[in-house]
């Protein structure tokens, strides 16, 4: 379970986060949206403690995070920008990063085999194309059996076999009783599979709830014009 | 930390830079030794290139290892790594490649020649370990630089110019005080001087251990008559460990802090 107090974060004079409280129970796919710049990345590198928050408290099983490290053995993270160290071929970075996680329950054999990327294990990561590290990513991030996902734009640059693959694959966590938290901006995907929205704007949680209830509110009969009313009304 | 220590160091060892630092040395200590012809003036040339270059090729190498390696930082965070490992580790990586470079550089030129039989030997290792604290620190300070600049450019530009005053500026400076305020006792101020700069202290470091006092300068002598020459080699190892030991607590504080 992840609560979430008060939570402040400011980049120089830019106010990126201005106070948000969100808990969220175990179990269930739920997607964090906002335009651009909304503080959808920030919220959640301040879980993942790559950014040190000003004020606020964030608990994960109750316990804060605060200057502790060891509770990232229990999240798999998709950063958004699949950067990797150059000189490493896949095949090394896999193994490096299973050498830095404490669990030694891995099936990335499975994962390699889904996407096909066999033909790549031996080349560098400087010579894969964007959707090729994207799926490299997506390994590394579902090898790990941990009870919290993490993904952050999780679609960028996947062809649609692979975008098929990569639902079933969510969609299978989630039945393992996982908690996904997701960013996307594809309102199709998010619709197929989200469960729960929490809405940023402007550094605040301006909406959360269920599709339907979104759809409620917003008087909108689908969920694309739902979030874009949503959007409009408040640039108004 | 040791894990990331690892993965840093095949990663540079694997690097064309490294090969190209040790061929460097190996080609100098090559050279030195058929022109000079005398163990102990080679080492004396050798100083006076260690002291100028491996500042140098510390700022630059860790400046660059910093920014180039940001990915693989930005990976390392989100595992369940300590912060500080991860830069520490990273540190300690990237100066034990260079030390090593410069070591068996070195090295292994000297141990064909015959060191090992030498008188000079002491005064030789002497010199390697001065040019690993120099590699230490000016590592250290090159990161110390980075973490504080998100800019690449800057960043460079700050470790340029450190390295610029430690090495040239520095002494201008120190000369033209000694000579402008020529009256007054100065032989305090120049021993402080000296320890608050890495380069000079490896200089007097070495000459006091060569004890060619013909080399030893104002500063030296001073240092010399100061503390003795056993005690005076023993207290700027010492300050030299320190100047090891204070950038890279601030290594440590300065990755606590920063968002990524």
């Amino acid at each position: 379970m992840i609560e979430i107090d008060n939570l402040h974060k400011k980049f120089g004079k830019n106010e990126v986060l201005k106070g948000i409280d969100l808990t969220i129970d175990n179990g269930g796919i739920f997607a964090v949206l906002g335009p651009n710049g909304s503080g959808k990345t920030t919220l959640i590198k301040s879980i993942l403690g790559m950014i040190v928050p000003n004020s606020g408290i964030i608990k994960l099983n109750g316990t804060s995070i605060k200057k502790s490290w060891e509770y990232r053995n229990d999240i798999d993270y998709l950063p958004q920008i699949a950067n990797f160290p150059g000189n490493l071929t896949v095949k090394e970075l896999i193994t490096m990063i299973k050498d830095l996680r404490s669990s030694k329950q891995v099936d990335d054999e499975r994962l390699i085999e889904l996407f096909k990327l066999q033909p790549f294990l031996d080349k560098k990561l400087n010579n894969l194309s964007g959707g090729t590290k994207q799926k490299v990513n997506l390994v590394l991030t579902f090898m790990f059996d941990s009870p919290l996902v993490i993904l952050d734009e999780p679609t960028t640059g996947l062809d649609p076999i692979s975008h098929i693959r990569l639902k079933e694959l969510i969609t299978a966590e989630k039945e393992k009783g996982k908690t996904i938290l997701i960013t996307s901006h594809i309102m199709s995907f998010v619709e197929e599979i989200a469960d729960e929205i929490v809405f940023l704007l402007e550094g605040k949680i301006y909406f959360r709830g269920s599709i339907p209830e979104l759809k409620t509110k917003t008087e909108q009969p689908d969920f694309e014009h739902a979030i874009a009313s949503m959007l409009s009304s408040s640039y108004a | 930390m040791l894990k990331i220590l690892k993965y840093s160091f095949f990663d540079l060892m694997r690097s064309r830079w490294s090969y190209v630092y040790f061929l460097f040395y190996l080609l100098l200590g090559v050279m030195l030794l058929f022109l000079n012809n005398d163990l102990s003036k080679a080492v004396i040339t050798l100083m006076n290139v260690i002291i100028v270059l491996v500042p140098l090729i510390g700022t630059i190498f860790g400046v660059m290892y910093y920014y180039n390696s940001k990915e693989f930082t930005e990976l390392l965070l989100a595992q369940p790594v300590k912060r500080s490992s991860i830069f520490l580790g990273q540190y300690f990586g990237v100066a034990l490649s260079l030390s090593m470079s410069l070591i068996i550089g070195l090295g292994l030129p000297f141990v064909f020649y015959g060191i090992f039989n030498s008188g000079a030997i002491w005064d030789f290792s002497l010199l390697l370990v001065t040019g690993a604290f120099l590699t230490l620190i000016f590592t250290a300070l090159a990161f110390v630089i980075a973490l504080a600049n998100e800019n690449k450019i800057k960043g460079f530009g700050y470790a340029i110019l450190l390295w610029l005053f430690m090495a040239v500026i520095y002494d201008g400076i120190f000369l033209m005080s000694l000579v402008y305020f020529e009256e007054y006792p100065l032989d305090k101020f120049s021993l402080v001087a000296t320890m608050l700069n890495p380069v000079d202290l490896s200089r007097v470091l070495i000459l006091l251990k060569l004890d060619i006092s013909a080399l030893l300068g104002y500063t030296g002598a001073v240092f010399q008559k100061f503390f003795g020459t056993s005690f005076g080699l023993i207290l700027s190892i010492l300050l030299l460990f320190i100047w090891v030991v204070v950038p890279t607590f601030f290594i440590q504080r300065m990755a606590k802090r920063k968002d990524f």
